[in-house]
C-alpha cells in the first residue's frame, strides 16, 4: 500500500495550488477529487452543446500574482484578457459607463454629476490606498492574539509597522473604511444614485449583507485589491474560462509530480491516536499520508471529514455556528447572436465589461430585504458578462456565452427550493435583463439557472457560499474560520485546512492555499517553496 | 456687557451640569448657560397638558455612572429617587418574558434558555466591563500618543488579555464587531427572548437587529448595568437633572436658563466667549459645549474658522435620530392583558420577535415610518400620582423607527398616520387603550431637534457605530474632548462614549480639561 506525503482533499483552485507548492518542494502528493473534473467552482464545463460555461466564478482578478509567477501559470496555459469598465443601465433610458482612461471616467461622471466627477477621483485614490496596504497581508499567516509566542508577537510588530507608515488621520479613516457600510462611506464622496450604485454593487457580491450594513466597505475592498497585468482593481477574463486557471494549477503540480485522482470522493479523515493518518474514500479504499489538507469548508471539513469524538467539543460548537449562508445566484445562458442594448450608442465599447441594472441605492437594499426574508428579489442586482466578445473559443462562430451572477439569492426560498421555484428565480433574472434588451429573450437557447441549492449539490459549497464562510468582521483574519484556528492547523496533529474558508477568505485568489503549505513546509521543516509577497507596488 | 468666567458651558444638560461641577469643585468660576428655561436637556421633566407631565425624552434610567454618582454624592439607591425596573416583554398570548439583570422569567421559555440567559449576561457583562479603561478616560490617540494615551491602551489590553482571559477575549474579539442577531441565534432558542434582548441593542440607534455594530450598542448599554441597575426615576428624569443642578449651585457653579448661545467667539484659532442670541457676550477662558458635533462647529464656531477637511467630517457625522417620543394623558390606568398594576411600573416593550424589530427597521432605510413600531414604554404616574390628576395616569412611550427625513415629511397627515400606528399596535395588547386617552403629545426627532436643539434629534447625539465611536467620536480631530480650536472642549454626548444618562462624557471631559491646565 502507497503511502503519500501528503492528500488534499479536493481539487479546487486553493487545493490545486496548496497541492503544487508541496510538491514543488519534493513531496509526494496526492490530490482526491469528487467529480470527474478539477477546479471545483473554478471550472469550465459544457453544459449545452459547443458552449463552455464558467461554471461558478467567472471573471479573474484576485488571483495572487506572486502564486502566477511562482507557479510558472503562463507557462502552463493561463492567460488573463482585462476587461473594459463596465456599465451601469438607468432606468430613464440613460447609463453610466466606466472607463480605464482616467479623463473619458471624469468626463463621463460629470455627465451625471460635476461634483462626483472630482470626487471620482479622490475616491480611486483613497480605494487604492487602502488597497496596497490591505494587500500586503494576503500572503501572510494571521498572528493569533491569544498567543505568547514569539512568531506571532513579530507577525503582531510587522503589522504594526505597516499600519504605522499611515499618518494619523490615515489610520482613522482606514479603520472607519474598514467598518463603515458601503453606502455611507460613499455618500461621504458622491450625491448621484447612479455613481452610488455603480460602487456600491462590488460590496454585497457574495455577500449576506445589505449596502446600508456596516463592513461592506471592506467587501468592495475584498473585490478591488485583484489586479490584472499589475493594474490594481481590475478584472479580466480566463482564456478558455476559469477552468483554465484550475487547469494551469493542476498543469504545474503535475509538472512537479503530482497525482491528481478524480471521481474520489473521501468520506472522512482517518484520525488514531490523535493524528491524522489518511483518508477514507467512498469507495471503501483507504489512503494514508503523513499529512492530510482539507479543502473543503469549515463547515464540511470538521463536521463531516472529521468525526466528532477526534476533536475538541468547542470546535464541533464553533463550526456548527460558522456563517456560511449563500446569497447568490447563477445564470448562464447560450445565446444565439450579440443582445442588443439600445440605451448605449452604436458600438459602444461598454457590453465588453461588466454589466449592471441596479441604478439606486434603496433598489439594492430592498433586494438585500427580500434575502433576508428568505425571498428572491423581483428586482434583483445582476453583475452580467459576455465573454465570448473576446474569448471565441467558448462558443460557436458568432454566438455568444452570457454569464449572469445574481445578488442576492436565498439558501431557501420560503421553505426550500423547488425546481419551479428556481425556474421562476431564473425568469425573474432574465426578465430584468430584457428590460433593457429588446431581442434578449429571442436569442436565449440555454440558460443554466443555479441557486444555492446547485451550488452546493454540485460543487460541495455548503450552502451555496462563494466564499466558503461569510467575510464578516467575526470570520475575518484572525478569526478565520474560527479564533484559534486561523494558521491553517487543524485540531489534530499532521492535519491542515487551505480552503477559502481560512484567510484571506474567498475568490479566486490562490492565497489561502499557498498560506497552508507554507504552514505545512514550515512543520515539515522542509524548504518553503510559496512566494512572498510583492510588497508595496 | 462682558462679564470674563474661567469657564462658560454650552448647555445644561447632564453632562454639562456634571462637567461644571467637576470643575468648580477644582476651584474654576463656571458658568453654564442653557438655553432652555430649565436644565436638563434631554433628561428633564415635561407638562404636555394641564395637570400632566412626564418625562421629556429620556425616561428610563440605565448606567449613570458609579464613579460620578460618588464623586457627586447623588443617592440614587435612595427609593425616593428611583425605582428599580425589570424589562418586560409583551407578548400577544399573555406569556410575557420578565427580564431581569440576571435571569429571565416566562412560562414559555425552555430550560435551556434560562440558563443560557444567565451565562449570556454574565458573559457579555465581562467584555462590557473590560472595556472600563477606555470608557472611563479620553480615548487614546493611535499614534504620536502621550503617556497618559498609552496608559490607557495598556489598561485596556491588560485588562482583555488578563481580566477576561484567552477563552473570553478570544470569543469579544470575534463577536465585537458583527450584529447581535448572529449572536443571540447562536445562544437562545425563544424567538420571544431573542427580540426583547434586541432591542436594547438597537434603541436609539438606526440600526437593526442584523446590522452589523449592534453588538457593540448592546455592550454599551450593558456597561450601564455594572454602574447601576436599570430604574425609572419617581417624577420622571427631571429628578436626575434637579438633584445634578443642586450638586452643581453647591460646588459654586452659576447657571443662567434662557440663555441660548448663538455663537461661540474665536480670535486667532482660541475661543474667546460665547454670544448669546441676546446679543450679549460672555467672554471667558474656555468653552465647554454640551451641545451635538454640527451645532458647536457649524453653527457656533463656523466653517470659515475650520479646516474644510474637518467641516466635512463634521458635516458627514450620521446623528439624525430614529426614535420618536409620545406622551399620552389617561383616564384610567391601561389594562394591558396579563399584567398586574405592580408589573405596570416596570419597563414594558413591545418587540415580540427580531423579525418584527428588522422589519420594523426596514423602513426607516427608505425614509419611512414602521408599520409595526418597538415600543417602550413606562407609566411614571405609578411611582409618582404627582404626575397627573388623582386617578388618571400618563405613559410615556419611545417608539422606533421614526426616521427624521420622512421621505413625505412629518406633516400633520404622517404624524397622524404615524400615531394611529402606534395606538392600534398598543391596543393589541392593551384592548380599550385607546378609549382612555385624553391628550397625546408626538415628538418625532424634528421636534426633538427643534425642542432640545440637538442637530437631527438623535438620542445619543450621533450614531454609536464603530467609526464614530472611541477615538473617532464624533470625528477624528475632535476625539479627545479636545477640538482644533484651543479652548474649546465637548462635554456631551457627541464625545466619548456617547449617550444616554450616564454622565461619562461630562466626568471625562472636566478630567481631561483639568488635565490640560489651560484654563
Amino acid at each position: 500500500m502507497k503511502n503519500y506525503d501528503a492528500i488534499i482533499i479536493g481539487a479546487g483552485h486553493n487545493g490545486l495550488t496548496n497541492a503544487a507548492f508541496l510538491a514543488k518542494a519534493g513531496l509526494d502528493v496526492v490530490v482526491l477529487e469528487k467529480n470527474d473534473y478539477i477546479g471545483g467552482a473554478t471550472a469550465s464545463l459544457e453544459l449545452h452543446q459547443d458552449w463552455k460555461y464558467s461554471n461558478c466564478s467567472y471573471v479573474c482578478s484576485l488571483f495572487r500574482p506572486e502564486i502566477y509567477q511562482a507557479l510558472d501559470l503562463g507557462r502552463h496555459g493561463l492567460e488573463v484578457v482585462p476587461l473594459q469598465g463596465s456599465v451601469t443601465f438607468k432606468q430613464n433610458g440613460d447609463y453610466l459607463g466606466s472607463y480605464h482612461q482616467p479623463t473619458v471616467w471624469r468626463r463621463e461622471v460629470a455627465r451625471h454629476s460635476k461634483r462626483d466627477a472630482d470626487a471620482a477621483i479622490r475616491f480611486d485614490a483613497d480605494l487604492m490606498k487602502w488597497c496596497r496596504l490591505i494587500r500586503g497581508f494576503l500572503l501572510r499567516t494571521p498572528p493569533d492574539p491569544a498567543s505568547f509566542k514569539i512568531r506571532d508577537a513579530m507577525e503582531f510588530a510587522y503589522l504594526l509597522k505597516r499600519f504605522y507608515s499611515l499618518s494619523e488621520s490615515q489610520i482613522y479613516e482606514f479603520i472607519r473604511f474598514f467598518t463603515m457600510s458601503i453606502a455611507e462611506y460613499l455618500e461621504q464622496y458622491f450625491e448621484s444614485d447612479v455613481i452610488l450604485a455603480h460602487f456600491s454593487g462590488g460590496s454585497i457580491i457574495g455577500t449576506g449583507l445589505g449596502v446600508y450594513s456596516p463592513g461592506t466597505a471592506y467587501v468592495l475592498l475584498h473585490h478591488a485589491m485583484g489586479d490584472v497585468d499589475g493594474n490594481v482593481g481590475s478584472w479580466g477574463f480566463a482564456r478558455g474560462g476559469m477552468g483554465s486557471v484550475s487547469a494551469a494549477i493542476g498543469s504545474a503540480f503535475k509538472s512537479y509530480g503530482g497525482e491528481i485522482r478524480t471521481n474520489a470522493e473521501v468520506q472522512n479523515i482517518v484520525v488514531k491516536g490523535g493524528k491524522a493518518k489518511g483518508v477514507l474514500l467512498a469507495s471503501g479504499e483507504q489512503i494514508y499520508a503523513k499529512t492530510v489538507v482539507s479543502n473543503l469548508d469549515a463547515k464540511r471539513t470538521f463536521l463531516s471529514l472529521m468525526d466528532a469524538k477526534d476533536i475538541p467539543a468547542d470546535l464541533v460548537k464553533r463550526a456548527e455556528n460558522f456563517k456560511i449562508r449563500g446569497s447568490s445566484g447563477k445564470v448562464n445562458i447560450a445565446l444565439d447572436g450579440m443582445p442588443e442594448f439600445p440605451a448605449l450608442p452604436k458600438g459602444s465599447p461598454l457590453t465588453l465589461g461588466h454589466m449592471h441594472f441596479t441604478d439606486t441605492l434603496e433598489r439594492l437594499e430592498r433586494a438585500y430585504d427580500d434575502w433576508k426574508d428568505d425571498r428572491w428579489s423581483q428586482d434583483p442586482y445582476v453583475d452580467m458578462v459576455i465573454p465570448t466578445q473576446y474569448d471565441p473559443t467558448m462558443a460557436p462562430p458568432g454566438k455568444h456565452m452570457m454569464s449572469v451572477f445574481v445578488q442576492y439569492c436565498p439558501v431557501e426560498a420560503d421553505g426550500g427550493w423547488t425546481d419551479a421555484k428556481r425556474d421562476a428565480f431564473g425568469a425573474a433574472v432574465i426578465d430584468q435583463i430584457a428590460d433593457y434588451s429588446p431581442n434578449f429573450k429571442d436569442l436565449i437557447l440555454h440558460a443554466e439557472i443555479r441557486t444555492p441549492r446547485e451550488l452546493e449539490a454540485e460543487v460541495g459549497l455548503t450552502e451555496g457560499n462563494i466564499f466558503q464562510g461569510e467575510l464578516t468582521l467575526d470570520q475575518l483574519m484572525f478569526n478565520r474560520p474560527f479564533p484559534g484556528y486561523a494558521q491553517y492547523r487543524g485540531p489534530v496533529k499532521n492535519m491542515y485546512m487551505c480552503s477559502s474558508s481560512n484567510h484571506p477568505g474567498g475568490g479566486v485568489m490562490g492565497a489561502p492555499g499557498a498560506n497552508s503549505a507554507r504552514e505545512i513546509l514550515l512543520d515539515l521543516g522542509k524548504t518553503d517553496t510559496t512566494p512572498e509577497d510583492f510588497g508595496d507596488d | 456687557m462682558t462679564k470674563s468666567h474661567s469657564v462658560v458651558i454650552v448647555g445644561g444638560g447632564h453632562n454639562g451640569l456634571i462637567c461644571a461641577t467637576y470643575l468648580a469643585k477644582a476651584g474654576h468660576q463656571v458658568q453654564v448657560l442653557e438655553a432652555r428655561d430649565s436644565v436638563g436637556g434631554g433628561a428633564s421633566t415635561q407638562s404636555f397638558f394641564d395637570g400632566y407631565s412626564t418625562s421629556g425624552l429620556a425616561h428610563v434610567l440605565y448606567g449613570l455612572n458609579a464613579k460620578v454618582c460618588k464623586d457627586l454624592k447623588l443617592n440614587i439607591d435612595d427609593a425616593s429617587f428611583t425605582q428599580p425596573a425589570n424589562t418586560i416583554s409583551l407578548q400577544l398570548d399573555g406569556e410575557h418574558l420578565i427580564l431581569g439583570r440576571d435571569d429571565v422569567s416566562a412560562s414559555s421559555l425552555s430550560t435551556k434558555d434560562l440558563e443560557a440567559y444567565r451565562a449570556f449576561k454574565k458573559e457579555f457583562r465581562g467584555y462590557a466591563k473590560a472595556l472600563q479603561p477606555l470608557m472611563m478616560n479620553t480615548p487614546p490617540r493611535l499614534k504620536d500618543m502621550d503617556k497618559k494615551d498609552k496608559v490607557t491602551l495598556a489598561k485596556l489590553g491588560w485588562s482583555l488579555r488578563f481580566g477576561l482571559g484567552t477563552q473570553s477575549m478570544r470569543e469579544f474579539l470575534r463577536v465585537g464587531g458583527i450584529n447581535i442577531y448572529d449572536v443571540l441565534n447562536e445562544v437562545f432558542d425563544s424567538p420571544a427572548l431573542k427580540g426583547a434582548i434586541a432591542v436594547d441593542a438597537i434603541l436609539g440607534q438606526h440600526m437593526g437587529p442584523r446590522t452589523p455594530n449592534t453588538v457593540l450598542t448592546y455592550l454599551q448599554r450593558l456597561w450601564g448595568e455594572t454602574q447601576a441597575d436599570q430604574s425609572i426615576p419617581v417624577g420622571g428624569m427631571g429628578k436626575v437633572s434637579i438633584m445634578l443642578e443642586k450638586a452643581a449651585i453647591e460646588a459654586g457653579v452659576a447657571i443662567r436658563t434662557g440663555a441660548k448661545v448663538a455663537k461661540i467667539l474665536v480670535e486667532n484659532g482660541r475661543s474667546q466667549g460665547v454670544v448669546l442670541e441676546s446679543g450679549e457676550r460672555v467672554d471667558a477662558n474656555i468653552v465647554v459645549s454640551n451641545a451635538d458635533a454640527k451645532t458647536t462647529f457649524i453653527d457656533m464656531v463656523g466653517a470659515p474658522q475650520l479646516d474644510a477637511m474637518f467641516c466635512h467630517r463634521v458635516n458627514s457625522v450620521r446623528q439624525n435620530g430614529d426614535v420618536a417620543k409620545l406622551h399620552f394623558a389617561l383616564d384610567t390606568l391601561p389594562n394591558f392583558t396579563g399584567l398586574s398594576e405592580q408589573q405596570l411600573t416596570q419597563r414594558l416593550i413591545i418587540a415580540p420577535d427580531m423579525r418584527y424589530v428588522e422589519h420594523a427597521f426596514n423602513h426607516s432605510k427608505y425614509g419611512e415610518f414602521s408599520d409595526n413600531p418597538v415600543l417602550e414604554m413606562t407609566i411614571p404616574s405609578l411611582n409618582d400620582a404627582s404626575l397627573a390628576p388623582a386617578g388618571h395616569h400618563v405613559m410615556s412611550v419611545s417608539a422606533t423607527f421614526a426616521p427624521y427625513h420622512l421621505k413625505d415629511g412629518w406633516q400633520q397627515q404622517s404624524r397622524d398616520a404615524f400615531v394611529q400606528r402606534i395606538l392600534e399596535t398598543i391596543e393589541h395588547y392593551a384592548p380599550g387603550f385607546s378609549t382612555s386617552l385624553i391628550k397625546l403629545e408626538l415628538l418625532t426627532p424634528v421636534d426633538i431637534e427643534d425642542q432640545y436643539n440637538i442637530a437631527g434629534g438623535h438620542w445619543h447625539h450621533g450614531e454609536l457605530s464603530i467609526d464614530q465611536s472611541f477615538m473617532m467620536r464624533p470625528v477624528h480631530g475632535a476625539a479627545q474632548y479636545q477640538t482644533p480650536i484651543d479652548g474649546l472642549y465637548l462635554c456631551g454626548a457627541a464625545a466619548h462614549p456617547g449617550g444616554g444618562i450616564t454622565g461619562v462624557p461630562g466626568h471625562n471631559a472636566a478630567q481631561r480639561i483639568l488635565a490640560m491646565g489651560d484654563i
